[in-house]
């Protein structure tokens, strides 16, 4: 049997307990039981075995240190935005729920997957990407936004990277502005990617292929692997 | 070739002699070497044979020339084939170029069958060591690594596990139907059979290549053939000498089949290691040659047909070692070496993998006509319709326990493509020509060329309309962008960083840790200079950059340019103090002339560099001129908005074209924009040719940042250079210059 994650509309402060209930997000979309048991296990080790985890738990993990875009991977779990209820600014400690509503932007499509849902798994992934860059979450990644973003990902690359972040990103935004508003006088004005406009140029790859996570893609209900099945 | 010499050498010569005839009289001072004529004993020479020795005005020699000649002879009528198959306009869209090469063969070896001459067949030494490198560099050094990796399990599971599978269903069903097939084909025992299978069962990489490349289906489905189709070399190599070997003998046994699976890992392991050996040393070498950029390419060719060689020595794979070889050098190499010396890698990749496969194709065609055959219904039929079963069972089966570890399943539709897109070609054809001259071999050799025939003619033109049919996905035509670089970028940060969130060692982080070593260690080895640290996003960004100058450049006309420039997307409150709509007609002339200045300035000093010196090339080694042409894509980028935008009162953009010498005249001095003013005197200057003439172009403007600070318009040069400081910016512009016209294939 497969159980689902919580639903969004709950409130935040209902600890995660294996006990979960069941979600109204389109029925084929499920994280299972194992994954979540799995998950579950990786959330107390992360949180010392707490209910909660804040972002100092998530900047203690090794493994993060050589991420160039460390802190924006961190700010994106405690950001409400991500939790699918409309609301927007920072948490500073999630829960389990929370935690796997955030992981659940990573699972892929299965064969059954319909044309349209893999459409909506696909706007949902890009609000997240969308999401991750607009830190000041008025709707757009101005100018600013942007080449900080492409700042961080040559962060580790040394003195060289940050001269050429600033052209990269003005090219970058110039680009978005040509192809979504082919036709602006000299003295418009290009006030930043909207999210139509940031769909519009990740048209060519394909996110819902794209940004999965192997770890939710493990259908264990026809694996052996030692591990309890329900 | 194998043509045996002296054979048919009189009526070869008739027909020379007359073609020779004509070329001597034109060219008749050419009377040397009287003395050493031809031994052939049926020579006629259009000379005098008499006892006085009178000197020979016009001789005929021959045998002297006779090899390059003929090999000239068939590579010119293979290429000048290929070039008739374009005027026939609707054949070539319905029928792939590789059929009508086949087709080319066979009447070309009806041809000679016909006038008794021996035709010139297929054997296996000219096809393994010269027709089939060339592919397979071709294919390997532009092998798209991230499609390639990310589906390796996939591929290896195909190639492999699918390879067997058809090589054993195969030889059990034909031994099953030779048992029943009747006196004829009782005689053909399981090891022959099985020794059949494994020839015919793998697919092959040219066929696929030739057929794939034409329709233009989407990445996944591409590589996961091709990538089969290589991969799949190993497993064909142990499998044939492991059943010619036992084949002999007679019997197999438990230790025999234990040494073969170890002869498997043996061989594409070993194969993989020599080409991987090779590669770096190849991108070793290339770390030196900043100062003979000339003999570059040939490092690149040499190592990786080494390297093949090599594993040929020890019967390893030397597909895989071609492969591992091209991929292992390919990005150090790029790295180091000219943008001229890549250009040439490219093209003459292209060119001979190009002339290999047509004439691959055309020699399968001849052989056929060439060759004995031995026609068996039973077999040749069970052949073919055993080849289409075990290559869809196997497919679907495989697809099955596949699609459990895959995050992108494969659909219905992908399979159907995979399993139709499984060609054989040359490779089984060579394979079963080497065996032994017996009566069913030739059985085999005929079953063998029917499949292939079949594969090539029915399912390669019907794989076009099938993919239209089933509206497979295809080939995403436009180019890369930058946002989906920094996003491709992004995400695999992103989805490392959420791996090691999860506290799962996945696919991400060993990329992730793979490319840090890389980073770390390999680059400052095998990378000259500075280039060694350069990060990927910068790479591509100057690459683009570099692309995008050039197509402004060459295409001439501002309506290539992009419609906004940078100051629709600065901050209002930069951009309000500067923004001025309309320049009057007299500064506009100003800017024009001192644009002009410095463009003769700058062209005068160019002039003193060699262009026929290759060691001496000014566009590596000047920093200032492409740091100029990189001031001036962006000067002109911004100009136009401005210097176009009053200009265009005539509501005519300026015509440009392709600049030859001939367009010097048609030029006026009549000024349309800055670029024109460049392309002035670009035309102007002495025949240089066109590609040089384009940089030139660009490396034009001396210092018009400080120019254009003290000219009347103070706007555009503050949003010039994003870059402050000169170091940096020759940082950049060394880094530009060694990308500089050519594109590349990405």
């Amino acid at each position: 049997m497969e159980l689902q994650p919580e639903r969004a509309a709950l409130p935040a402060d209902q600890t995660g307990t294996d006990h979960v209930r069941r979600e109204e997000r389109a029925p084929r979309e499920k994280i299972s039981l194992e994954q979540i048991k799995n998950l579950r296990k990786r959330f107390q080790q992360l949180s010392g075995d707490e209910d909660r985890i804040s972002r100092a738990d998530l900047e203690n993990i090794p493994a993060l240190a050589n991420n160039p875009i460390k802190k924006q991977i961190i700010d994106a779990f405690f950001d409400k935005r991500n939790q699918r209820r409309g609301e927007a600014g920072s948490v500073h400690h999630i829960d389990f729920q929370q935690f796997l509503m955030v992981m659940s932007h990573f699972r892929p499509p299965t064969l059954k997957t319909t044309p349209e849902e893999k459409e909506a798994m696909r706007m949902e992934k890009l609000r997240f990407l969308f999401n991750m860059h607009d830190t000041d979450s008025d709707g757009t990644i101005t100018l600013a936004e942007y080449r900080k973003v492409v700042e961080e990902l040559l962060s580790k690359s040394g003195d060289m990277g940050q001269e050429a972040a600033k052209a990269i990103a003005d090219a970058a935004m110039l680009e978005v502005a040509s192809t979504n508003v082919p036709h602006m006088e000299p003295d418009e004005f290009y006030e930043g990617i909207t999210f139509e406009h940031f769909v519009q140029i990740l048209k060519g790859l394909e996110m819902e292929s794209r940004m999965n996570v192997r770890f939710l893609d493990v259908d264990t209900t026809t694996m052996r692997c030692g591990k309890m099945k329900s | 070739m194998a043509v045996p010499p002296g054979q048919g050498a009189p009526k070869t010569h008739l027909a020379v002699a007359a073609l020779l005839a004509v070329l001597l009289l034109a060219a008749s001072a050419s009377g040397d070497a009287p003395t050493d004529r031809a031994s052939d004993g049926e020579h006629h020479p259009p000379g005098n044979k008499t006892h006085k020795k009178a000197f020979p005005v016009l001789d005929l020699k021959y045998e002297h020339v006779k090899t390059p000649f003929e090999i000239s002879l068939w590579i010119l009528l293979a290429l000048l084939m290929k070039l008739g198959f374009h005027f026939i306009p609707r054949v070539s869209s319905i029928v792939p170029e590789s059929c009508l090469l086949i087709v080319v063969g066979l009447l070309v070896g009806g041809f000679m069958k016909a006038i008794g001459e021996k035709a010139p067949v297929l054997d296996d030494t000219l096809f393994f060591l010269y027709l089939l490198p060339p592919i397979i560099l071709d294919a390997g050094y532009f092998l798209p690594i991230r499609p390639f990796t990310e589906n390796l399990g996939t591929i290896l599971v195909f190639a492999v596990v699918g390879t067997l599978w058809n090589a054993f269903f195969m030889g059990g069903v034909m031994y099953g139907i030779c048992q029943i097939g009747g006196a004829e084909l009782g005689g053909v025992d399981l090891l022959s059979c099985l020794l059949f299978g494994s020839i015919v069962s793998a697919v092959d990489p040219v066929a696929v290549l030739a057929v794939f490349e034409e329709i233009h289906i989407n990445e996944l489905l591409h590589i996961l053939v091709f990538g089969e189709s290589l991969l799949n070399d190993a497993v064909t190599v142990v499998l044939y000498h492991l059943f010619k070997e036992f084949a002999q003998v007679g019997s197999v046994t438990v230790g025999d089949a234990f040494l073969g699976v170890v002869c498997f890992f043996v061989v594409s392991l070993g194969g993989i290691l020599v080409g991987a050996i090779y590669g770096v040393l190849g991108a070793f070498t290339s770390r030196f040659t900043s100062h003979t950029r000339v003999i570059e390419p040939l490092f690149v060719f040499l190592y990786s047909f080494m390297a093949y060689l090599s594993a040929e020595v020890f019967h390893l794979s030397g597909i895989m070692s071609l492969i591992s070889c091209g991929v292992m050098m390919r990005p150090y190499v790029e790295a180091n070496i000219s943008h001229k010396s890549y250009t040439t890698i490219k093209y003459f990749l292209k060119m001979w993998s190009n002339i290999s496969e047509t004439l691959i194709f055309i020699f399968l065609g001849v052989s056929t006509v060439a060759g004995k055959h031995h026609w068996n219904w039973a077999f040749v039929g069970g052949t073919l319709v055993m080849c289409l079963v075990s290559r869809v069972m196997g497919v679907v089966g495989l697809t099955y326990i596949i699609n459990k570890f895959r995050i992108v399943k494969l659909t219905k539709k992908d399979q159907f493509i995979v399993a139709y897109g499984g060609l054989r070609g040359a490779i089984a054809y060579s394979l079963g020509f080497l065996l032994p001259k017996q009566k069913k071999n030739t059985m085999f050799l005929t079953a063998i060329i029917t499949v292939i025939y079949f594969t090539v003619f029915v399912q390669g033109m019907t794989i076009r309309p099938l993919v239209e049919l089933l509206a497979v996905k295809k080939k995403k035509e436009s180019k890369r962008s930058i946002n989906e670089e920094i996003h491709t970028q992004f995400l695999d940060n992103l989805l490392t960083g959420i791996e090691d969130v999860c506290g799962h060692y996945g696919h991400h982080h060993w990329k992730d840790k793979l490319s840090r070593f890389n980073k770390t260690y390999v680059k400052k080895w095998l990378i000259a200079g500075d280039r060694s640290s350069e990060p990927q996003l910068i790479s591509f960004y100057n690459k683009l950059e570099m692309k995008q100058a050039i197509m402004l450049v060459e295409s001439g006309s501002s309506a290539k340019l992009p419609g906004l420039s940078m100051q629709n997307i600065q901050p209002k409150v930069e951009s309000k103090g500067r923004v001025l709509p309309r320049i009057s007609k007299g500064r506009e002339e100003e800017i024009r002339k001192i644009l002009r200045a410095n463009l003769q300035r700058t062209r005068q000093r160019l002039r003193s560099y060699s262009r026929h010196d290759l060691l001496m090339d000014p566009f590596e080694d000047h920093l200032s001129e492409i740091r100029f042409r990189k001031q001036r894509v962006e000067m002109e980028r911004r100009m136009s908005h401005y210097l176009t935008v009053p200009a265009n009162q005539e509501e005519t953009p300026p015509v440009r074209r392709v600049r030859f010498e001939s367009d010097r005249q048609d030029y006026t001095s009549r000024d349309r924009s800055s670029r024109d003013c460049g392309d002035d005197h670009a035309l102007r200057q002495s025949p240089v040719s066109v590609d040089s003439m384009n940089l030139l172009d660009e490396s034009s403007l001396p210092r018009p940042p400080q120019r254009k600070r003290q000219g009347p318009r103070p706007d555009p040069e503050r949003r010039f250079n994003p870059r402050e400081g000169q170091d940096e910016e020759e940082q950049e512009t060394l880094k530009q210059l060694r990308r500089l016209s050519d594109p590349g294939p990405n």
